[in-house]
């Protein structure tokens, strides 16, 4: 299939949501609006100790004094907080043993969205802990991760069953007044994922999660812990589709990783909500704070393949604070339509000769904006640490923006850090390059397209990649011929 | 009082001794009521978030200066460019010194702004560029747009050149314990004109002084546009620089700036294009040492197709310096076919010294060439041994490899004798003596 610049960009303005679907579940749903009684009742529902009511509530309480950020280069009508409902489970508990107790609707949205819970997911390797609506309703393979004492569950769940590890690292990356969503976030999170690995462990599988929201009105407010013990790997994967919906959904998410010692973290992320119709409407708000932190010699390398929501507002960081430590940062954002991405990372050197690297590449169509906004920083006692950062965008179309946004600040001498930064449509001399070679126009596009994105996408664990692909062809992959 | 309150309440003081039927004075009101709205900028600010005015706005500036000082031509001869002829507008704690300048009327005109301001037969000149690019809403613009009386004053008409270029020189004295000065100037070149203009601020005791300029530059189809800004100043004196430039079809305008001296300087320099073909070259060399404190603040407004620009800053950063580079390059929807180019090459050679850097793009046209890039590191390792290893001595080749570093920004450069004034500077603050020019 080869396609022209022209079609591939009538073809991004035309292409509804592929995933646009809506699964009636009948849902336990909290009333609308937030206060302290809904963070308790939150945590009550939860079943949760204490001190993660107490957690909560000191979080609710930062989050009342704050304002909403407005310095990113997005445009967007403000949510209204108390116009939200706060929790939303799926209400038929508990949790199945076998595929026949699953709800047949539930099963039917798995279908759809290509995610099988049966033997096959198990030749596929990969452990998924499906978050529907909030609540975590089935996981797979925690049998064979037990055996190598890899913890792998929901986060409510390790509260109730391993309290000394949430209580110990829950925060500590980012704290409760971070920000004013991870604030929110902090208060009010549902659910999320948990995992653990444990000292010197290499997780045998790929760790995925798929989200979803499904919920008319309900926000998502995800919170993801991993910590990767000394000398530990572990490969995690999230991956997101969700209905269309015409008013607009917030979901702010909070994920921390922490790598200890020699440990190292690879997290993936496909996202590909709901980015709103043709003419802009609709569309989720996706605010996300998703920071890791590195002990000595530790890595943490984050790839992201943003494709959906309305707005994003998402800057994987690594704070590089043990010496010898590695930070890695593989993005492609794709925005077309009305959508507006503000994008990036922060890198932190803290310790010596830390290293980081950031790929980052933007391809806005339609009437998109997108930004990349990034930071690196470098400590007066972080000896010879080393950036390189390469921003690339592409145009499709006169219509859109793309934008640059890089701080760079540096207080140590033997700091070396690189940064470079294009922004241009397909050059007609690459085209010329390939005619010459007897590559027709229309597949050269295709070719240059790919090839734009390839640095990223191959950075991608095997089996995500395929899904990344798919969820990518409306806009890149589909002009491989 | 805080230099806001004593600022606002001389400005009343300001308009005793003005013209107030001058429709200029209306553009200072309103300039007035801007800075009261917005006050000093603050790190709050995005524009202002690595450079702080905190320190500067607590020293009791004096607004007026009470006596006139009469300078000596040998004493201040080292400040000039003096190995070539050129004429020259010097100012003296703000006050024109008619004894060390060199104006002339003769075809082109070099003289002064109050002149301009005031007498009828520039009136029409007046009103068709005054404060027209300047911006009407930065706070610091609008603060010496309301005290704007006195600076240098340049009208290039069609098709001329002055035969020399034209040198601003600001003095301050030191017979105030503090004092601010806000020079405006204005450079008009029409279409086909050329003209060539080094400015300096010189400050000639230890005694604080505070210059809020702003220069305005227009440059007609055609027109070329050299602008040299010299900046070596002693360590009490502090610059705010803001100059703004509008292009029309095919001008050719470049900025270069040297920044060697000073305690606080900015320089926000703004680029407007407004035509097709046109060329901005705007260039700086910065070498800090001490407490000292230099953010070059720039943008780029491409607003017509086919347009060129080119930024290169290079900064090496010693002992307690800090700098910042916070560039920015807008191409809008209908600028297609624009090539913008920004580069930024920083070299730290002290644990204390901080650098900080941000050179920003925001595009909405598709058919673009546009590219930033910056770096920090140090001198390259490999490249000092090899120069050790042939005899020169390690504080020399450190000094070459500078050179070496800063060379691309003097390249441009036009006039020669300026040219070999900034390299003896470069070496003065590099500490070393080359024994050859470059």
């Amino acid at each position: 299939m080869a396609y022209t610049e022209e079609e591939l960009k009538k073809e991004l303005e035309t292409k509804e949501y592929e995933y646009g679907f809506y699964t009636d579940i009948e849902s336990d749903t909290f009333p609308k609006g937030l206060n302290e009684e809904i963070v308790v009742g939150i945590s009550k529902k939860k079943e949760e100790p204490e001190w993660m009511t107490e957690w909560r509530l000191e979080a609710f309480r930062v989050w009342k004094e704050m304002e909403e950020p407005e310095w990113a280069n997005v445009h967007y009508e403000k949510p209204n907080f108390q116009d939200i409902s706060y929790y939303s489970a799926p209400n038929k508990k508990p949790k199945y043993n076998s595929l026949d107790e699953v709800d047949p609707e539930l099963l039917e949205t798995f279908k759809k969205l290509g995610i099988s819970l049966d033997e096959q997911k198990k030749l596929a390797g990969v452990a998924v802990d499906i978050v529907m609506d909030s609540v975590s309703v089935a996981t797979t393979f925690k049998k064979t991760l037990a055996e190598k004492g890899i913890i792998f569950c929901s986060i409510s769940e390790a509260i109730q069953e391993h309290p000394e590890l949430v209580k110990k690292y829950i925060g500590t990356v980012v704290p409760q007044k971070d920000n004013f969503y991870a604030a929110l976030n902090s208060a009010v999170f549902s659910d999320g994922s948990f995992c653990y690995i444990p000292k010197g462990v290499r997780c045998p599988m790929e760790l995925s999660t798929y989200f979803r929201i499904n919920q008319a009105g309900t926000g998502q407010f995800e919170r993801t812990l991993v910590i990767a013990d000394e000398g530990s790997y572990v490969s995690y994967l999230e991956g997101c589709t969700a209905p269309s919906r015409d008013e607009n959904q917030l979901h702010a998410a909070v994920v921390e990783l922490i790598a200890l010692d020699d440990a190292e973290i690879k997290y993936s992320t496909v996202q590909n909500w709901f980015p709103g119709d043709k003419e802009g409407k609709g569309g989720v708000f996706n605010f996300v704070t998703k920071r890791g932190l590195c002990e000595k010699n530790a890595k943490i390398s984050w790839t992201q393949v943003e494709t959906g929501s309305a707005v994003t507002w998402k800057y994987p960081s690594c704070v590089l604070k043990g010496d010898n430590s590695i930070g890695e940062f593989y993005s492609i954002a794709v925005t077309n339509n009305f959508q507006q991405a503000d994008t990036g990372t922060k890198m932190i050197h803290l310790g010596k000769n830390t290293k980081s690297t950031i790929i980052s590449k933007g391809i806005s169509a339609g009437q998109s904006q997108n930004s990349y906004r990034g930071l690196v920083q470098v400590n007066s006692r972080a000896e010879n640490a080393r950036n390189f950062s390469q921003c690339d965008s592409l145009l499709m179309g006169n219509r859109c923006g793309a934008h640059t946004f890089p701080y760079i600040e540096t207080k140590n001498k033997s700091a070396q850090i690189e940064h470079e930064a294009t922004t241009s449509k397909i050059g007609e001399d690459q085209i010329f390059y390939c005619n010459q070679r007897g590559i027709d126009t229309e597949k050269a596009i295709a070719l240059i397209v790919n090839g734009f994105s390839k640095e990223v996408l191959n950075k991608l664990p095997m089996e995500f990649a395929v899904e990344a692909q798919k969820l990518l062809e409306i806009s890149l992959e589909g002009s491989v011929g | 009082m805080d230099l806001k309150d004593k600022l606002l309440s001389s400005f009343l003081a300001f308009e005793s001794n003005v013209d107030l039927d001058n429709p200029v004075h209306e553009v200072r009101s309103e300039a007035i009521k801007n800075f009261e709205n917005k006050g000093f900028p603050s790190k709050r600010e995005e524009a202002w978030k690595y450079t702080s005015l905190n320190n500067l706005q607590k020293i009791d500036f004096s607004i007026f200066p009470k006596q006139e000082t009469a300078l000596e031509y040998k004493d201040i001869k080292k400040y000039f460019i003096h190995e070539i002829d050129t004429y020259k507008i010097v100012f003296i704690d703000g006050v024109y010194s008619s004894y060390l300048s060199e104006t002339t009327h003769d075809g082109v005109d070099v003289c002064l702004m109050s002149a301009a301001l005031t007498k009828p037969q520039y009136r029409q000149v007046i009103d068709v560029y005054f404060n027209k690019v300047a911006s009407k809403d930065e706070s610091l613009t609008s603060l010496n747009t309301a005290f704007s009386k006195e600076g240098a004053y340049i009208y290039i008409p069609k098709n001329k050149m002055p035969k020399k270029p034209i040198q601003i020189l600001h003095l301050a004295t030191g017979n105030e314990a503090a004092l601010l000065l806000q020079p405006r100037n204005l450079v008009i070149a029409e279409e086909n004109a050329e003209v060539q203009v080094i400015e300096r601020h010189q400050s000639l005791t230890g005694n604080e002084v505070l210059t809020n300029s702003v220069t305005e530059i227009f440059a007609a189809q055609d027109a070329i546009v050299d602008y040299y800004k010299v900046q070596n100043d002693v360590s009490t004196a502090s610059l705010i620089d803001n100059t703004y430039i509008s292009q029309k079809d095919k001008s050719v305008v470049r900025v270069h700036t040297f920044s060697f001296g000073g305690k606080l300087t900015r320089n926000n320099l703004n680029f407007y294009q407004n035509g097709e073909r046109i060329d901005s070259t705007l260039k700086g060399v910065t070498i800090l040492g001490e407490k000292q404190h230099v953010d070059h603040h720039t943008l780029v407004h491409h607003a017509q197709p086919n347009c060129e620009s080119h930024q290169d800053y290079k900064g090496i950063f010693g002992e307690q310096s800090t700098g910042v580079f916070n560039g920015k390059i807008i191409v809008d929807k209908i600028a297609q076919k624009t090539n913008a180019f920004q580069q930024n090459n920083n070299v730290l050679i002290s644990d204390r010294a901080t650098v900080n850097t941000k050179p920003q793009l925001e595009i909405f046209a598709d058919d673009v060439k546009c590219s930033h890039g910056c770096t920090v590191g140090q001198l390259d390792e490999e490249a000092l041994f090899y120069l050790q290893s042939r005899g020169i001595p390690k504080k020399e080749a450190q000094a070459l490899l500078m050179y070496a570093f800063a060379n691309n920004v003097l390249e441009s450069v036009r006039i020669p004798e300026l040219k070999t004034r900034i390299n003896t500077l470069i070496a003065n603050k590099l500490g070393v003596n080359l024994g050859f020019d470059l």
